[in-house]
């Protein structure tokens, strides 16, 4: 079996880049509630130059796409790819993998328990927060994003490869720990939802999508919701409002006058994100939980393609 | 199938997992850029809305004299950008198994076509619609060009249709 366990000597070899250790070079991230959550192009770079990076080693880098082959066109020296529906659904149920398969896939990437995973993908890191997300589930300790994702990183002319690390082989005490997946904390369920209503949930698909007018994202394929609209209370905040251009989070500041401010959200109330199978509400997910600090947000992966087609659930247009 | 497209997924069924995304991505990185009458004019093209990514599309129908219309040349365009590989490593093959191909063979192509290579594992069967979207549009194209290139007095049913030339 493949398997590896983080090098202890690797972990100290170099104590300037401890793998553990919180991206502190930049100021934006650093006023976030969480800053260990995220981390910059700059950081990473020189974590892979340093030679900290890759599998079995104390940092593993994971790339999280919506387009399942562009890990393959070229990707981060030293990064695995984690496929949002190959790897992290279920085959069979609506649900995501369990224990046992989690395991499975950190220890052929090369991750055990104390590794910090840094993961990023297209499209804003939409997929990436819902690895990331997925991981929470499973209580991976260290997991964070790369601050802009795909995007920002080839942009800024950064080296790809597609050259795909080896994972070295362990012994079978090295495996990732069965994991037990804790959803109740960070993940909704349709009577979760319903027992919420009243309460704050934020809808962060598009204003179209929102008012019913669309049953799926523009330009996306039709995924079948029989009804348009939203669920009763729900605010509509799209996701893309907590990114800038170049597809990095807003600084704090911003993030409150949208969040807090203009929504009259609060830090201490329980918040349930949705959008339309979950992945785009990751993205709010990690905003309201790691950057701006609420305690208690939970995904409702479900979404639209459930609510939008469940009997005898009230909705709103 | 056109033996072309037939090779093609016999290709795909013989190779691992793995291998099938590589040679996915080879037909992806091998998709022919725009001709020079398209590029720029995506107006031209038919968007393939079923795609997770924007992939557009346009077919053309030969014109020659004394070929019998289920005989003629049919040629096939796409456009997809290079962050979509999955959706240009799909308009690749249907690139190549289908493109110089006659209107009889690609309106002989089976609608489940897509589902031969031995795909859908490795890229899910979400995803695998985008490709079967594509197929029906191009045999919906080639069926209307063609039975409007067939009534000589019908006007072309694009723009395009007159500029091309077919030996």
């Amino acid at each position: 079996m493949v398997a590896v366990r983080a090098s202890l000597e690797d972990m100290t070899s170099s104590p300037a880049d401890q793998p553990g250790a919180t991206d502190t070079t930049d100021a934006k991230i650093a006023a976030y509630a969480h800053p260990e959550r995220l981390v910059t192009t700059d950081w990473l770079a020189a974590q892979i130059a340093a030679g900290a990076t890759g599998p079995g080693t104390g940092i593993v880098i994971l790339e999280s796409d919506e387009d399942v082959l562009l890990y393959e066109t070229g990707h981060i020296p030293t990064s695995l790819k984690l496929d949002w529906h190959q790897d992290l659904n279920d085959p069979l149920t609506r649900d995501y993998v369990g224990a046992e398969q989690f395991a499975r896939l950190m220890t052929a990437r090369g991750i055990s328990r104390d590794t910090t995973v840094v993961v990023y993908g297209d499209k804003s890191n939409w997929w990436a927060a819902y690895a990331l997300w997925v991981m929470s589930l499973f209580g991976h300790p260290d997991v964070r994003l790369l601050d802009g994702g795909r995007a920002k990183w080839v942009a800024e002319g950064r080296e790809m490869t597609r050259e795909v690390p080896s994972v070295p082989a362990g012994g079978d005490d090295a495996a990732y720990p069965l994991s037990a997946r804790d959803d109740a904390p960070i993940r909704a369920f349709k009577d979760d939802v319903l027992a919420h209503l009243g309460k704050p949930l934020v809808d962060v698909r598009s204003p179209g999508e929102y008012s019913g007018e669309l049953l799926h994202m523009p330009d996306y394929p039709q995924e079948g919701a029989v009804r348009g609209g939203h669920i009763p209370g729900a605010k509509s905040v799209p996701w893309a409002r907590a990114a800038a251009e170049d597809g990095t989070f807003k600084p704090r500041a911003e993030l409150e006058a949208i969040y807090l401010t203009e929504q009259g959200l609060s830090p201490d109330e329980d918040v349930v994100a949705y959008c339309r199978i979950g992945e785009r509400s990751s993205h709010t997910w990690f905003v309201l939980t790691h950057l701006l600090g609420f305690d208690n947000v939970r995904n409702y992966d479900g979404s639209w393609t459930e609510w939008g087609n469940a009997v005898r659930v009230p909705i709103e247009k | 199938m056109p033996e072309s497209l037939a090779e093609i997924a016999a290709d795909f069924r013989d190779s691992s997992p793995q291998e099938r995304l590589q040679l996915l991505l080879e037909f992806s990185d091998e998709l022919p850029p725009l001709p020079e009458r398209y590029a720029g004019h995506l107006d031209q093209l038919e968007q393939v809305h079923e795609c997770q990514s924007p992939l557009f599309l346009v077919v053309e129908v030969g014109a020659s004299p004394g070929v019998a219309p289920d005989d003629q040349r049919v040629d096939l365009f796409f456009s997809a950008p290079p962050e979509a590989p999955t959706t240009r490593g799909f308009a690749g093959i249907l690139h190549e198994g289908l493109d110089g191909r006659t209107v009889a063979e690609v309106l002989g192509t089976p609608d489940d076509a897509p589902m031969s290579f031995a795909l859908a594992e490795v890229v899910s069967p979400l995803r695998l619609r985008g490709m079967v979207a594509m197929l029906s549009r191009i045999k919906r194209q080639t069926a209307l060009k063609s039975a409007a290139s067939a009534t000589p007095d019908a006007p072309a049913s694009t723009p395009d249709a007159s500029s091309a030339s077919r030996g």
